[in-house]
């Protein structure tokens, strides 16, 4: 059994939206669950977050930015074209808090993972201000899908080229400065996470990270995405993705992520050669 | 058991019998083997595997049946493989056992079958296991799988979750009883334990894939990429797809890891992590799978299970130069079968006897640089019986590794336990069964490392069989009807 793409939008350059046919995750499917997907065979099992689910079409969302080999590989993957395995949903949902206000704060590709909890904490009742960072204006994503479910939307871009330029953490301590702020969501890049961390910390704002750390199985099997969460080994694929960003120990997490760096380029470059001689399909 | 043939095809009278030296298969060179994931031995040709038949005794109550776990009758296999009726033989074997060429490499013979053989009393015992491995591989030749005749279909469904070996035994005896059986598998591929923590060196993934062959042959229908727990809960199975009956066997997928410092740094492995990217996803052929692996020149694993025997000899085999297994007690406690021991020695693995790791050093980049273990001397015994290690003072030195792989054992996956209510756990969540594999909830039955904790292929397969009896009982009193036949009953 195979999974079918139905969609393939690009959304911008190098990021992609898929729905996917997956059935039994899509009943299933939260806010903050995702999916281990292998794109073809003799493929690597990636953790890839659920952006949205539609129970009845029996569809998933993913969005997707080509950053290597793999998502590279997806990226030449159009409507009708399938995927060979998608497993979920994995993880555990979301701890929504209770009614208040909350800062849902996305980085780059982590918008895309931000939505459905923005939405989530929305539905539960909360008031959500939302901010959104990018490097760049074209990699802005889900601006509108963003402002639809928040209270305020801000947005940044390293260049500046759209919104204000600089990381998304200047607005955020706006938002803390003029009014409550009750619980932070953090989702995008390592440094981002642990600026948007430290910042809260002082303040002692609750503050959630969602941790993409490398997987292979996602189903507690293998111990690869195992991180330091207040001094105690967790494995991000059982017991989160989401933790408490205070506690969690960002330096391991960094370098642990960047353990197979080498290995990411040589695969990215043999699969950029084999595109570009044709080899490819 | 009822007696069967009792002419002998063999015209050795036994004291000729036992007079045959026992046979051994030919086995790839120590330096060469090291070097590739080639099988280490490549058991019997057909003549070897006769003048091996030929010790048997044939005896009128034969213990070497009683020794095995699943109850194979080996003296009827061997019967027909004496007068090279080899199709014959691997049907007696299926009658019992759903896989024969994995069980004929991967059990412990010495202490099962062949540590009750008679002629093991006083002479080295029959190869029982090569003799199955023999037969299993000469059926394996013959060409496509020609399906069984199926029984009349039965109404009632069964789910399997998990396919390994539990999974599968349980499978294959329920889809001969004439049930719909689903298999349900969270991987991308079938096998459990057998397809991501067995290495291609000790069981080559295209006997695994024969022998699911097999077992789909008998109607069972193996669905990848569905997580009990998470894709549809234990409740769903009964309630939304229908299922009369549910055997648990997921196994004990969870590392353990010792909770010493230095677990963070880059370059330490839970032997799962370790296997499951060799073996499940090919990492050795990285980059043309995707899936790497980084091993260091120099590599400690830390264990004396089969496990770390498995990750061991496979660091050998991706290029470590130096390649260590620590364990804490000595060889007598080590838990791994003596055969995986005295292999990878040969292959060039140094064995670090009571030597304990106490912490795992790294560099400035993250990575490990080292691991500092202190000697260990035997005290008194502990409650598994075996002599406590206990440090000596001052004792602590450093081995220079760049990879540090824990093989200390798993637990079983609390995904299942954790969302189904009313499923009784016990210590280190082990799902509680009773002697035909019951567990709290009625239509739910468990076995396999899941219920033991960690143990053998053979004795998950054994939990399989008799899961697939009680759940037979279960559904057809269930179902108003009269009690089974004892001709129907699994032995």
């Amino acid at each position: 059994m195979t999974f079918p793409i139905r969609e393939a939008i690009p959304l911008a350059p190098t990021i992609t939206r898929y729905v996917v046919d997956a059935p039994l995750v899509a009943r299933k499917r939260q806010a903050g669950h995702f999916v281990i997907v292998r794109v073809a065979e003799g493929g690597e099992r990636i953790p890839l977050t659920i952006v949205e689910g539609d129970a009845a079409a029996g569809t998933i969302t993913l969005i997707v930015q080509a950053v290597g080999k793999t998502t590279r590989q997806m990226a030449r993957l159009r409507a009708g074209d399938v995927l060979a395995d998608v497993l979920g949903p994995l993880g555990n949902p979301t701890p929504i808090a209770v009614p208040g206000a909350v800062a849902c704060i996305g980085g780059g590709l982590g918008t895309a993972e931000l939505l459905p909890i923005a939405r989530a904490l929305r539905a539960a009742g909360n008031a959500v201000h939302a901010v959104i960072g990018a490097r760049h204006r074209d990699l802005v994503i889900l601006e509108a899908e963003m402002a639809a479910c928040a209270q305020s939307l801000a947005i940044t871009t390293d260049d500046g080229s759209r919104g204000g330029k600089g990381l998304v953490t200047a607005p955020l301590a706006e938002l803390m400065e003029t009014q409550r702020i009750d619980a932070v969501y953090a989702i995008g890049p390592l440094p981002m996470m642990r600026a948007v961390a430290e910042l809260t910390r002082p303040r002692r704002v609750p503050t959630w990270a969602s941790l993409n750390a490398l997987m292979v199985d996602g189903t507690g099997m293998c111990g690869g995405c195992r991180v330091t969460v207040g001094g105690v080994m967790k494995f991000a694929c059982v017991d989160g993705p989401e933790f408490d960003a205070h506690a969690v120990d960002f330096d391991e997490l960094v370098r642990r992520s960047r353990m197979y760096a080498r290995e990411e380029r040589i695969a990215d470059e043999r699969y950029r050669t084999a595109c570009a001689s044709g080899s490819v399909a | 058991m009822t007696a069967r043939a009792t002419v002998s095809a063999n015209p050795l009278k036994p004291p000729a019998r036992v007079k045959i030296p026992r046979q051994h298969p030919h086995e790839q060179a120590a330096g060469a083997r090291a070097t590739n994931f080639d099988e280490v031995s490549q058991g019997f040709d057909a003549q070897r595997a006769l003048v091996e038949a030929a010790r048997c005794l044939e005896c009128r109550d034969p213990a070497c049946t009683r020794g095995c776990p699943v109850g194979i009758d080996i003296r009827g296999f061997i019967q027909r493989l004496l007068v090279k009726d080899y199709a014959g033989a691997a049907a007696r074997i299926r009658e019992a056992n759903a896989l024969p060429a994995i069980c004929g490499r991967v059990c412990p013979q010495e202490s099962q079958c062949e540590a009750t053989c008679t002629v093991g009393r006083k002479f080295a015992p029959i190869a029982i296991g090569l003799l199955e491995r023999f037969v299993a591989d000469w059926e394996a030749d013959q060409g496509p799988i020609v399906p069984p005749p199926r029984p009349p279909a039965r109404a009632a469904r069964v789910a399997v979750v998990g396919s390994g070996p539990a999974g599968l035994s349980c499978a294959a005896d329920l889809a001969r009883l004439g049930y719909g059986v689903t298999v349900f598998e969270a991987l991308h591929a079938a096998g459990g334990v057998l397809r991501y923590g067995i290495p291609e060196f000790r069981l080559p993934k295209a006997i695994l894939d024969r022998e699911l062959d097999h077992v789909r042959a008998l109607g069972v229908d193996i669905r990848t990429n569905v997580l009990v727990g998470r894709t549809a809960t234990l409740d769903e199975l009964f309630v939304e797809l229908g299922c009369d009956a549910v055997f648990l066997a997921t196994g004990a997928g969870t590392p353990t890891f010792l909770g010493v410092p230095g677990e963070g740094l880059c370059g330490v492995y839970s032997a799962n992590e370790f296997l499951t990217r060799v073996n499940l996803m090919g990492a050795a052929s990285f980059p043309a799978r995707d899936t790497p692996v980084r091993l260091g020149r120099e590599v400690a694993v830390i264990g004396g299970g089969n496990t770390a025997l498995d990750a061991v000899r496979t660091a050998r085999r991706l290029g470590a130069e130096r390649a260590l297994l620590v364990y804490r007690r000595s060889r007598a406690e080590m838990p791994a079968r003596l055969e995986e021991i005295r292999h990878a020695e040969e292959e060039g693995v140094e064995v670090l006897l009571l030597t304990n790791p106490v912490r795992i050093l790294g560099d400035e980049g993250g990575w490990v640089r080292g691991l500092e273990c202190q000697r260990m001397e035997l005290g008194e015994a502990d409650e598994s019986g075996r002599r406590r290690p206990v440090p000596c003072a001052g004792s602590e030195f450093v081995l220079p590794v760049q990879t540090v792989i824990e093989a200390i054992g798993q637990r079983p996956n609390p995904v299942i336990q954790a969302t189904t209510p009313g499923l009784a756990v016990g210590r280190g969540g082990v799902v509680i069964v009773d002697a035909a594999q019951r567990t709290s909830r009625a239509g739910v039955f468990a076995g396999g490392d899941l219920a033991r904790g960690g143990a053998t292929v053979i004795l998950a397969m054994r939990d399989g069989r008799r899961a697939a009896a009680a759940i037979h009982e279960y559904l057809h009193a269930r179902a108003g009807h009269s009690p089974i036949p004892a001709s129907e009953v699994a032995s």
